[in-house]
């Protein structure tokens, strides 16, 4: 209950800072990976602001033995750059480049422009089904 | 700078981008758990085992719809251009899922929460899916699709 709240009020957060640094226009995040053309730099600033508030949360987060509404850390421990982290982030790169959508904006988009959001995020879940149908059984 | 980028909203993008960490800081600190939008949603969705439970995910999943409407009807009304017609939507979709998947994790995953951790694989893997949609956009328009 506490927890479920907890990720709806992130989540919210989440979803409205997408809306005002204006990442949920594709077009402006095509216009940061079209450095060849009018380049819009507008996503160093967001993943800036986001970078460097989570770069002081990682150091206090090392201070905690655990979370404080939950019963431990689940962190990714993996350490292997192999073929699939390489082939599986260019894979994202094209439809990031393709659609000017990640599954954030994607998401966030979907009230307000149901139509093209629930084409992108419907083709998505099926990609997801697909890999989830293709890849060796993991956790 | 500015006038140099007209486009850009560098105020907009710095205050987005401090919300979005804050709300990857609540799910560390609160929940113990990486603010992945590609992983939680593929939880929600049923089609992984790994991440928070099913419910917590889909509540997350939620407050990014809501987030995102509240935004647009109560702060400032979001204006979006998508590509045109659906075509590019569901290819970009399908190879977005797939690859995401492939690679464990998006933007917010690698890119915001892994590089902020200085972990070498969200490291590499954030340099390569930038590269790869520089290099998408780029050929796109070379071939006469470009739409932004």
């Amino acid at each position: 209950m506490k927890q479920g709240l907890t990720a709806l009020i992130a989540g919210t957060i989440f979803g409205l800072g997408l809306a005002v640094s204006g990442m949920m226009d594709p077009a402006r995040v095509r216009g940061f990976l079209d450095v060849f053309g009018q380049w819009d730099p507008t996503l160093v600033f967001v993943m800036g602001g986001a970078s460097v508030t989570m770069m002081i949360v990682w150091r206090f987060q090392r201070g905690l033995s655990s979370p404080l509404i939950a019963p431990s850390f689940h962190l990714p421990g993996t350490k292997d750059i192999d073929g699939r982290l390489i082939t599986g982030a260019t894979l994202f790169g094209i439809g990031w480049g393709i659609a000017g959508l990640c599954p954030g904006p994607g998401i966030a988009s979907l009230l307000v422009n149901p139509i093209p959001a629930a084409t992108f995020v419907g083709a998505m879940l099926i990609g997801m089904a697909i890999f989830r149908i293709t890849e060796k059984p993991d956790a | 700078m500015i006038a140099a980028f007209p486009d850009a909203q560098p105020i907009e993008g710095l205050i987005g981008g401090v919300l979005i960490g804050l709300a990857a800081a609540i799910m560390l600190v609160g929940l113990g758990r990486i603010a992945g939008v590609s992983g939680i949603t593929a939880r929600a969705a049923g089609l992984t085992q790994s991440g928070p439970s099913r419910i917590v995910a889909a509540l997350f999943v939620f407050g990014l719809l809501l987030g995102g409407a509240a935004s647009h009807q109560f702060i400032t009304p979001i204006e979006s251009t998508f590509p045109p017609g659906l075509t590019w939507l569901i290819i970009g979709g399908l190879i977005t899922g797939f690859g995401t998947r492939m690679g464990s994790g998006c933007t917010s995953g690698h890119g915001v929460c892994g590089m902020s951790r200085f972990s070498q694989r969200s490291i590499v893997s954030t340099v390569t899916f930038i590269a790869s949609g520089i290099a998408t956009v780029a050929i796109v328009n070379a071939l006469g699709g470009g739409w932004s």
